[in-house]
């Protein structure tokens, strides 16, 4: 089925969010809509998909116009969505999201289980792949539930398959086995959009390429276009993809974590037995795809898990068991992982969130009373630092993009006399501006002579910003390596697999 | 192609997540807790007699004796019963597992028997196990309807609170209903009705305006306790005759079954709403598990989004939901008015609104084990009225607060962890 879409304008009050784009998808044809954070492809994909009215433009399939009231037209006429965020019930079982919407039945209204396991086996086994038709979906990990979302769509026979930045929730290896599953498709005579932020992937299945700016196509690129041109692209301006940094020169501070456990209220242990070290002026990067304890380990670090097992000590002292405060004032700066809650108080305005972690004492509290004085002209200084992009400080932090709020935590945190920082997927949704900018923040801390760890799930980021990398999997550590490890050794790593020699000399 | 099972995880590290289990005393605290009181209350008030306890009716196949037994050597014999099975729940902590639930169950059994035993002792009358148990369910057949009503409310992602304005609601028009068409079924569907209705008030201001949904609730707590008081003082006490005097549902009593000994009388010679009440758990079971139906107010309970996004219309399914669940609270109302009495009085739903609430979470927001709580919260309510019959020693009211302190240890402490649905209380917006 051909999928074109003409002149697609959506404005959200003085937002222009996708202005006149124009598309065309061929069956057989894998088409990647490439674009940054923000770019407006999410949007453009809702619009085609009834989740959104188009305030301007149609979409045609097959050449015929089409009029979406809402995804189950949508979705009757061919189209098949892999969300972001997947759509997918967590309680329910395999085979109940997939029937879900179009059920079969057996008598009046009564569900026939056994028809919708078997169309669950039979799409599975056509990809090679096996799904349980009666797991629930939830304790799946979530490179299954990615498949339950393709088997989904593809029961409904869709013929336009669209994926909404499929990789970000996988390991190295499961996007591989996803890009095969793309091209077995596109095989099929599907036509596929793929939409994506990342340049190596696009290289990798694209048949076209159209690149998406401030919700404007700003051009067509052949998969085989350098890098750097494709990134310049997508930015709009010449970006650097590496981070710039000396050699560490190590300094006397130390965090040394060691046989650190954490478990979950419910008794599942979440980091298991981690042992570290971070010695001042070095970043150490925690590799791992989401959701393999890193949350779980950078709040222990902070204080947030008052049940640990096995000891945190800064410079010899012990962390462990104190409260949040103390370690605060231990000189420990935190980037929690998501800045809308837990990082900022988006109601509050830059000044108040600037200061959020002084307000019990001097100078910025006298005798129970806010210096706002002080207040603001410490908040204009830091604007002015961290580069915050803003029409004032007393805006509310909500309003301002990823990017900026992201400073604003940042500069929040760096701001204190720090002793170690740990910065939790610090550029996650931010713009590539922002990223430069933060990077560099980040690795000046560590010149500084300041223990660093970050957390990421980007390998790229990770590969760019560590001087060593620690993997976690499962809540272990899979290994220490250096930052020069080959990417095929640092990707089965994350997959859980220990490379051959360990690495951990630095 | 030949691509890897996604199940079979690479080599390299063992694999499943380990967990480490933390068995909480708290099971084994609140049965010392609750023993001691009641240790105490027995060395504190010593009772003089013998507690009788009846369990015959005069219809049955057989007879069987009035048992006498020592009022305070028996309260004594159950604090030991208990306190053997505290021991077996202190072990079973120490050695890392759960308390059984057989200990928990034989436990609460002694503890009742034991109290009973002592309330009971010196009483000259019998007290009836049969009004026990009996009473027990005719109490707690608004309760369990209640429950319904919030199960299916709740499971589609509308808090319903309002489940005690339903009852109040179905209360009020079956009377009225009933009395004018002399037919309690006629009174029973106008209830459903009604609280329907009631329903429907709840959907609009919470699923299309999208206001708070315990504001909502509480408001129409509130509103049609002011309606049904002021069109009861209005209307129907000078209409006594006409307007508020309904004829009840006979209670039907089942051939040869009823004569059974205790199980008899207790569950073979009830009304048709008491008949009515497994196969509507039942009903609302199979609907929620397994039917389409059931499928789709599930999925808009949990993630509404994704039921959008296969098509589902969210918002008609919430209100299909809020609509039936009023009926079914209704059902509950109607108890009131054309089965327990014949006349509707000012607030005579007295709370158990909010006690079906309770029996819902109690119940894990699931309609079997919900109507099993309101099975037991209409026991201690029951239990309230048989002890003052017998002249219990417990000033009556302070009896009164035994239904709400059972409810109130039972959500707060037996849940365990329960997860209500996703979506609960949180309106849906396309964006």
């Amino acid at each position: 089925m051909r999928l074109e879409l003409r002149g697609i304008t959506k404005r959200f009050g003085a937002l222009v969010a996708n202005d006149h784009i124009d598309l065309v998808v061929e069956p057989g044809e894998i088409h990647c809509l490439l674009g940054e954070n923000g770019a407006g492809k999410s949007t453009l994909m809702n619009v085609l998909y009834g989740l959104y009215d188009a305030d301007e433009g149609e979409i045609l399939l097959d050449g015929e116009v089409q009029d979406f009231e809402g995804p189950g037209d949508a979705m009757n006429a061919g189209i098949g969505m892999v969300h972001q965020h997947f759509m997918l019930v967590p309680v329910f079982s395999v085979a109940e999201n997939v029937m879900l919407g179009h059920e079969t039945t057996s008598g009046p209204g009564i569900l026939d289980l056994s028809a919708a396991r078997e169309t669950v086996r039979s799409t599975a086994d056509r990809f090679g792949f096996h799904v349980d038709p009666d797991a629930v979906v939830e304790e799946l990990p979530v490179g299954v539930q990615q498949r339950v979302e393709i088997i989904k769509a593809l029961s409904r026979d869709a013929q336009v398959l669209v994926f909404d930045e499929p990789t970000a929730v996988l390991t190295p290896q499961e996007t591989d086995e996803l890009m095969a599953i793309m091209r077995q498709l596109k095989d099929e005579g599907k036509a596929i959009v793929f939409i994506t932020h990342k340049l190596r992937e696009v290289r990798e299945v694209a048949d076209r390429i159209t690149v998406v700016r401030h919700g404007k196509v700003v051009g067509e690129a052949d998969p085989t276009a350098p890098d750097n041109e494709l990134a310049s692209l997508m930015v709009g301006r010449a970006v650097q993809l590496t981070v710039d940094k000396e050699a560490a020169r190590h300094g006397e501070n130390e965090l040394a974590v060691e046989n650190l456990v954490v478990a979950r209220p419910d008794g599942q242990i979440v980091v298991d037995d981690v042992s570290f070290s971070v010695r001042g002026g070095e970043i150490l990067v925690i590799a791992g795809v989401q959701g393999n304890g890193q949350t779980e380990l950078t709040e222990a670090l902070i204080g947030l898990h008052p049940d640990l097992q096995g000891s945190i000590r800064l410079d010899g002292e012990e962390l462990r068991g104190r409260s949040v405060r103390k370690v605060l004032d231990a000189g420990v700066g935190f980037v929690p992982e998501d800045r809308s809650t837990d990082g900022l108080v988006g109601e509050f305005t830059i000044a108040e969130n600037l200061i959020l972690d002084r307000t019990d004492g001097a100078p910025f509290v006298r005798a129970g009373s806010l210096q706002l004085g002080l207040r603001d002209e410490f908040a204009r200084e830091k604007v002015d630092e961290f580069d915050v992009r803003t029409t004032g400080i007393d805006l509310p932090v909500g309003r301002l993009s990823g990017g900026n709020q992201q400073k604003v935590v940042l500069a929040r945190e760096l701001s204190r006399d720090l002793r170690l920082l740990v910065a939790a997927q610090p550029t996650r949704g931010v713009d590539v501006g922002s990223i430069e900018f933060i990077h560099k923040r980040i690795v000046e801390t560590r010149d500084q002579g300041i223990p660093v760890i970050v957390v990421s799930t980007e390998l790229d980021e990770a590969v760019a910003l560590a001087d060593r990398i620690m993997v976690m999997y499962r809540g272990r550590v899979v290994g220490i390596v250096p930052a020069d490890t080959p990417r095929d050794v640092l990707g089965l790593m994350m997959a859980g697999v220990a490379p051959e020699s360990e690495g951990d000399a630095a | 192609m030949s691509a890897p099972t996604v199940d079979g995880a690479p080599t390299g590290t063992s694999d499943a997540p380990r967990t480490v289990t933390t068995v909480s005393w708290k099971t084994s605290i609140a049965l010392a807790v609750v023993l001691a009181l009641y240790a105490l209350l027995l060395l504190l008030a010593p009772r003089e007699g013998s507690a009788r306890f009846s369990l015959s009716t005069p219809t049955d196949f057989f007879q069987l004796p009035v048992y006498v037994l020592p009022g305070m050597a028996t309260a004594w014999v159950c604090a030991a019963v208990a306190a053997a099975l505290l021991v077996v729940s202190v072990v079973a902590t120490r050695a890392q597992r759960r308390t059984p639930l057989w200990a928990t169950g034989v436990y609460a059994a002694a503890l009742l028997v034991g109290f009973l035993a002592w309330a009971a002792a010196g009483s000259p009358r019998d007290l009836s196990v049969v009004g026990l148990l009996g009473g027990a369910i005719a109490l707690s057949v608004p309760l369990v309807y209640g429950s319904l009503s919030g199960v299916i409310g709740e499971r589609s992602g509308t808090i319903n609170i309002a489940i005690e304005s339903q009852l109040l609601a179905g209360a009020f028009t079956a009377a009225v209903a009933g009395s004018l068409t002399n037919s309690p079924w006629v009174g029973l569907l106008a209830a459903m009705i009604a609280a329907a209705l009631v329903g429907l008030v709840l959907a609009v201001f919470t699923i299309t305006y999208r206001v708070n949904q315990i504001i909502v609730g509480v408001v129409l707590n509130v509103l049609v306790i002011g309606l049904t008081s002021f069109f009861y003082s209005l209307v129907l006490v000078p209409n006594t005759e006409t307007l508020n005097s309904t004829t009840r549902f006979e209670q039907i009593p089942i051939p040869f079954l009823e004569r059974i000994p205790v199980v008899g009388p207790v569950l073979f010679d009830q009304t048709i709403v008491v008949y009515l009440m497994p196969v509507v758990v039942f009903l609302v079971w199979y609907g929620l598990f397994r039917t389409r139906w059931g499928l789709r107010l599930r999925a808009v309970g949990e993630h509404p989004r994704a039921a959008d996004t296969v098509g589902i219309e969210v918002l008609r399914t919430r209100y299909r939901a809020l609509l039936i669940a009023g009926a079914v609270g209704g059902m509950g109302g109607a108890f009131y008015t054309v089965v327990s009495i014949n006349q509707f009085g000012r607030e005579m739903t007295a709370g158990a609104g909010f006690i079906a609430l309770a029996a819902m979470i109690f119940g894990k927001w699931n309609p079997v084990r919900a109507a099993l709580a309101g099975l037991l919260f209409g026991f201690a309510t029951n239990l309230q009225n048989v002890l003052s019959v017998v002249g219990s020693p417990v000033p009556s009211q302070f009896m009164l607060m035994l239904p709400y302190v059972v409810t109130l240890f039972a959500v707060a402490g037996l849940v365990g962890r329960s997860r209500p649905p996703a979506a609960l209380a949180t309106p849906y917006t396309k964006e």
